[in-house]
C-alpha cells in the first residue's frame, strides 16, 4: 500500500503550523514547491489503523482564490493540479475565535469533492470564555467530519488522527454547501466549465463547476498564474465582460452567497463571543502600537537584535573559527608537507570554516524572527514600518532583513521570507547585499588607519573637534544604507514595478512562542543552509584555492630552497640565534608565497585585470586581492598580506601591512595608495558584489542562476562606476 | 443615517459596510476576508502617523492603510 498523502490547510495565524508539528513530531522534510520559492513542508504521519501516511503543509492562506504563482500553490496542492500530486485526503484547520472568516477557505476545499477532516481549533479558548460550539451541528452543515482541537495544548490530536483514518477508509467525498448561483454569474459558470481541463475535473460536474468558479475569481488581464490552458483564460476574460455588460458583479455575488451561508451556520452553531476575547491583546496593543510608546519600544527590539547578531554571536563565531584553525593544524601535523596537506587545510578546511561560520548569527536572526512570528509581534513590526518602508517601495516586513544586513547579508537574505510577496522578497533580496556588513569593517579599518592620518596627527581632525578616521567609517555606513534604499528605490520603480500592493494585515492575538517551534525553525533554517548553501560556497572556496595555488611547477627568479639551506648552514656555523634564523626564513618564505602567488592563475587573472581596474586606481595586487576578497571580504587582508610577501597571518591591525601599503608604489615612482585611492578602494568594497555566500545564499533562495548572476553584475557595475567617479572626480580636482 | 468612509471613522465607531470600491484584485481580497456589503465593520484603531488602522468584522481583525481606506463606504448607526 502507498503511504497516504494528506493535506494540512488553514488562514494564516490559525493554528495550523502549531497543530503540524503536534501531528507529526520532530522530523519534517523541508524544501521547495518545484519551481517557486515557496517552502514546503511534510513530514510523517502516523494513524491509528496503522497506515502510515505523509502529511503536507499548505501555506496559510485566507482563499483559494490566486493572482501570483505563490497564491496559487493552495489550490494546486488541494485539488492535484498539474504537476501536482492529488492529496489523499485533507484537513482544514478553523480558528474557532473566528469562525467565520476560517469557514471561507473550508468551503472552497469542501466544493473541490475531497476527503475533508475539519479541525476546530483554539477550543481551550472557546472553552475558558464560555463558548458553546456545536460541533455536531457543524458537522451537520458542512457534510465532514469536525473534530475539536487545541493545538497550543495539544489537545484532540488523537481524535484528529482517527478521524483521519476514518476518512481515509471511507469512500464517501466531500460536497459543496453553498447553492450554485443563477442568471448572469450562473450562466458565466456555466459557460467556462466546459474549458476545465479533464485533469482537473478528474470527470466531476461538481468539482468541475467548482474549478470553474475559481477560475473565474482568479483569472483577469494580469495575473500571473502558471499552467492555466489558453483556452480557459480566454473564455473565462469574456465570461467576466459578458457580467459586466450585464451590470452585474461577480465578484460580489459569488463572495456574498459564501457570506451569507456562513453567518447563517455561525448564528446557528455558535455562542456569542465576548467582547473581552481579546483582552490582553488589545492591552498589549494599546502599549505596542501606539504612536508614544510602539515606535521607541520598537526601536529597543531592533536594537536588541542587531546587539545579537553583532555582539552576542561574535563568541560564538571565534569559538567557530577557532575550533577550524585547530581542526585544520591538527590535520596538518598529520599529513605529509605537500599539496595534498595544502588541499586539505587551505582549501577543505577553510572552506567547510568559510560554511559554518555564518552558523552563530544564523542561529541568533532567526531565534529572534521566530520569537517576533510566534509571538505575534512581527505583524505589529510590520504596521508600524508599513509607512517608511513604503516609501521606499518596501513593505513593513522588509525592516528586519534590511537591519540584520548590517551584521551580515546571509541571514538577511533568508530572512526575507517572512514576506508573502515575490516581487518584496526579490527586492529585498537584491538591496540587503549593499548594507555595510561586519565583513566590510577589517578592510575599512585597514584602509583608514593606513592612508588617513590618526587623530593625533596633522589633518587628523575634522573642524578641530572630530576624527577624520571615525567620521569616514561613519560616511562609509551612510553612503552604503543611503546608496541601498536608493536601489531599492529605483528598482522598484524598473525591474519590479509591479503594483503597490495596498496593504491588507492581519494582527493575531499575542502567544507566547512555544519553545519547541522555535528550536525547529532555528535548525530547519541551519540545515537547509549548510546542506544547499552551504555546497556552493565549500565549490567556491576550492576553486579559488586552486586559482590562487596552480600552476605549481614555476620557473621561479630565486632558488628559495637552496637559499633556506644556506641561511640555516651559515647562521648555525656563524652561531646567529635560533630566533633570528627562524626570523630569515619566514621573511624568505613570504617571499617565495608572493611569487608564486603572483604567478599563479588567480594573480595571472589579477594582472588580466589590471586595465579595467586600473581606472579607478587600483593595480593589479589590489585586483588580486579583489580576487581573493570573493570568498569573503575580509579575505582581501590576508591575500594582500601574500602579494606583499608578509605571509597570510596579518590582520587589518598589522602595523607593517599598513607600512607596506603606504610604501607601495607604482613602476613610475607615484605612491599606489593614495588618500583618493584608498576612498575609491572603500567606495568599491561598499558596492561590489564580491561575497560568493551571498551569491550563494541568494541562488539557494531564489531556486536560480538567473539572480545571483544579476545581484553580481548590477552590484559590481554599481561598484565600479561609483569608484570610477571617486578617483577621476578627485583627480580633477586635483587631489592625487 | 449617514454615508461615511471607513477612513474617516473614529476608534471606537462603527458602521455597517455598503459599498465595496477599489481596484479588482484588492477588491477581492477584501471581499473573500469579508467586506461583503452589509457588514458590521468596527474602527478598533487608527494610527495616523503610520497611516494605518485597524477593523473589526465578524470577530476578525483587519488592518489597512488609512489611505486604501477610502474604498469602503459605510452606512452608520448614529446614536446621537
Amino acid at each position: 500500500m502507498s503511504r497516504s498523502v494528506v493535506a494540512i490547510a488553514g488562514n494564516p495565524n490559525c493554528g495550523k503550523t502549531t497543530l503540524f508539528n503536534s501531528l507529526t513530531g520532530v522530523h519534517a522534510k523541508v524544501g521547495n514547491y518545484p519551481g517557486i520559492t515557496v517552502e514546503r513542508r511534510e513530514a510523517a504521519l502516523h494513524l491509528p489503523d496503522g497506515r502510515d501516511a505523509v502529511l503536507l503543509d499548505i501555506p496559510g492562506t485566507y482563499s483559494l482564490s490566486a493572482r501570483t504563482a505563490e497564491e496559487q500553490i493552495a489550490i494546486s496542492a488541494i485539488a492535484g493540479l498539474n504537476r501536482f500530486q492529488d492529496p489523499d485526503a485533507v484537513i482544514v484547520v478553523v480558528d474557532g475565535t473566528q469562525l467565520a472568516r476560517n469557514l471561507y477557505l473550508a468551503l472552497q476545499v469542501l466544493e473541490l469533492r475531497l476527503k475533508v477532516v475539519v479541525a476546530l481549533n483554539m477550543c481551550d479558548v472557546l472553552e475558558r470564555e464560555g463558548v458553546a460550539v456545536d460541533t455536531d451541528k457543524l458537522s451537520e452543515e458542512l457534510g465532514v467530519a469536525v473534530v475539536r482541537v487545541s493545538a497550543i495544548r495539544g489537545d484532540g490530536i488523537a481524535d484528529l488522527k482517527e478521524a483521519v483514518s476514518n476518512v481515509l477508509a471511507a469512500d464517501g467525498v466531500s460536497h459543496g454547501v453553498v447553492q450554485r448561483l443563477n442568471g448572469t454569474v450562473g450562466s458565466a459558470v456555466d459557460a467556462v466549465m466546459p474549458e476545465i481541463p479533464e485533469g482537473w475535473s478528474r470527470g466531476d460536474g461538481e468539482r468541475r463547476a467548482a474549478l470553474a468558479t475559481w477560475a473565474l475569481l482568479s483569472l483577469d488581464e494580469e495575473d500571473e498564474l502558471w499552467e492555466v490552458p489558453e483556452a480557459l483564460r480566454e473564455t473565462v476574460l469574456r465570461q467576466r465582460r459578458l457580467v459586466e455588460e450585464a451590470g452585474e458583479d461577480l465578484d460580489l455575488q459569488v463572495v456574498s452567497a459564501r457570506y451569507q451561508w456562513i453567518d447563517g451556520v455561525c448564528a446557528r452553531v455558535m455562542g456569542e463571543l465576548p467582547g473581552a476575547l481579546r483582552r490582553f491583546t488589545d492591552a498589549f496593543d494599546r502599549v505596542l502600537i501606539s504612536p508614544i510608546v510602539g515606535f521607541p519600544v520598537f526601536l529597543l527590539v531592533m536594537g536588541m537584535v542587531f546587539e545579537a547578531l553583532f555582539t552576542w554571536s561574535a563568541p560564538l563565531i571565534d569559538i567557530v573559527s577557532n575550533v577550524m584553525s585547530v581542526f585544520g593544524e591538527s590535520l596538518g601535523a598529520v599529513l605529509p608537507e605537500g599539496l595534498l596537506r595544502d588541499f586539505v587545510t587551505d582549501g577543505l578546511v577553510a572552506g567547510v570554516g568559510a560554511v559554518i561560520v555564518f552558523l552563530p548569527q544564523i542561529l541568533m536572526l532567526f531565534l529572534f524572527i521566530s520569537l517576533m512570528e510566534d509571538s505575534g509581534y512581527m505583524a505589529r513590526a510590520a504596521f508600524l514600518m508599513d509607512r517608511i518602508m513604503k516609501a521606499i517601495g518596501l513593505t513593513g516586513r522588509a525592516f528586519v532583513p534590511m537591519l540584520s544586513g548590517f551584521a551580515c547579508a546571509i541571514p538577511a537574505i533568508m530572512a526575507t521570507r517572512t514576506m508573502e510577496r515575490r516581487r518584496d522578497r526579490m527586492l529585498t533580496m537584491m538591496v540587503v547585499p549593499i548594507m555595510t556588513c561586519s565583513a566590510r569593517l577589517p578592510v575599512y579599518t585597514l584602509i583608514i588607519a593606513a592612508l588617513y592620518p590618526a587623530p593625533d596627527q596633522a589633518g587628523g581632525k575634522v573642524f578641530g573637534f572630530f576624527s577624520l578616521q571615525a567620521l569616514l567609517m561613519v560616511a562609509m555606513y551612510l553612503f552604503s544604507t543611503v546608496l541601498a534604499l536608493v536601489a531599492a528605490a529605483v528598482l522598484g520603480r524598473t525591474l519590479f514595478r509591479g503594483e503597490s500592493s495596498p496593504l491588507l494585515l492581519e494582527l493575531p492575538p499575542y502567544r507566547w512562542p512555544s519553545p519547541f517551534s522555535v528550536i525547529r525553525q532555528m535548525w530547519e533554517r541551519s540545515r537547509l543552509f549548510v546542506t544547499e548553501a552551504g555546497t556552493v560556497i565549500l565549490t567556491c572556496t576550492i576553486v579559488l584555492w586552486v586559482l590562487l595555488t596552480f600552476p605549481r611547477d614555476l620557473a621561479l627568479s630565486r632558488d628559495y630552497a637552496q637559499e633556506a639551506v644556506t641561511i640555516e648552514v651559515t647562521g648555525v656555523a656563524e652561531g646567529v640565534p635560533e630566533d633570528a634564523i627562524i626570523d630569515q626564513l619566514s621573511v624568505l618564505g613570504g617571499l617565495e608565497d608572493a611569487e608564486r602567488l603572483r604567478a599563479s592563475w588567480g594573480g595571472r587573472l589579477g594582472r588580466t585585470l589590471e586595465p579595467v581596474i586600473a581606472p579607478l586606481g587600483f593595480d593589479w595586487k589590489i585586483g588580486v586581492g579583489l580576487i581573493g576578497a570573493f570568498a569573503a571580504r575580509e579575505v582581501f587582508i590576508s591575500t594582500m598580506g601574500v602579494v606583499y610577501g608578509m605571509g597570510d597571518g596579518v590582520d587589518e591591525e598589522t602595523v607593517p601591512l599598513r607600512e607596506h601599503l603606504q610604501a607601495e608604489v607604482w613602476p613610475d615612482g607615484r605612491r599606489v595608495y593614495t588618500p583618493l585611492v584608498g576612498l575609491s578602494l572603500m567606495v568599491f568594497f561598499a558596492l561590489a558584489a564580491q561575497c560568493m555566500s551571498t551569491l550563494a545564499v541568494v541562488k539557494r533562495e531564489t531556486r536560480s542562476y538567473r539572480w545571483p548572476v544579476f545581484l553580481f553584475s548590477y552590484m559590481t557595475g554599481l561598484a565600479w562606476i561609483a569608484s570610477f567617479c571617486v578617483y577621476q572626480g578627485g583627480r580633477l580636482l586635483g587631489y592625487c | 443615517m449617514s454615508h461615511l468612509l471607513l477612513s474617516d471613522l473614529s476608534p471606537g465607531a462603527s458602521g455597517v459596510l455598503n459599498r465595496v470600491g477599489g481596484s479588482r484584485a484588492y477588491r477581492r481580497r477584501l471581499l473573500e476576508l469579508g467586506f461583503v456589503p452589509g457588514t458590521h465593520l468596527k474602527l478598533i484603531r487608527r494610527l495616523d502617523v503610520g497611516n494605518v488602522l485597524e477593523v473589526e468584522l465578524r470577530e476578525s481583525r483587519v488592518s489597512l492603510r488609512i489611505s486604501e481606506a477610502t474604498v469602503l463606504e459605510l452606512v452608520t448607526e448614529e446614536t446621537s
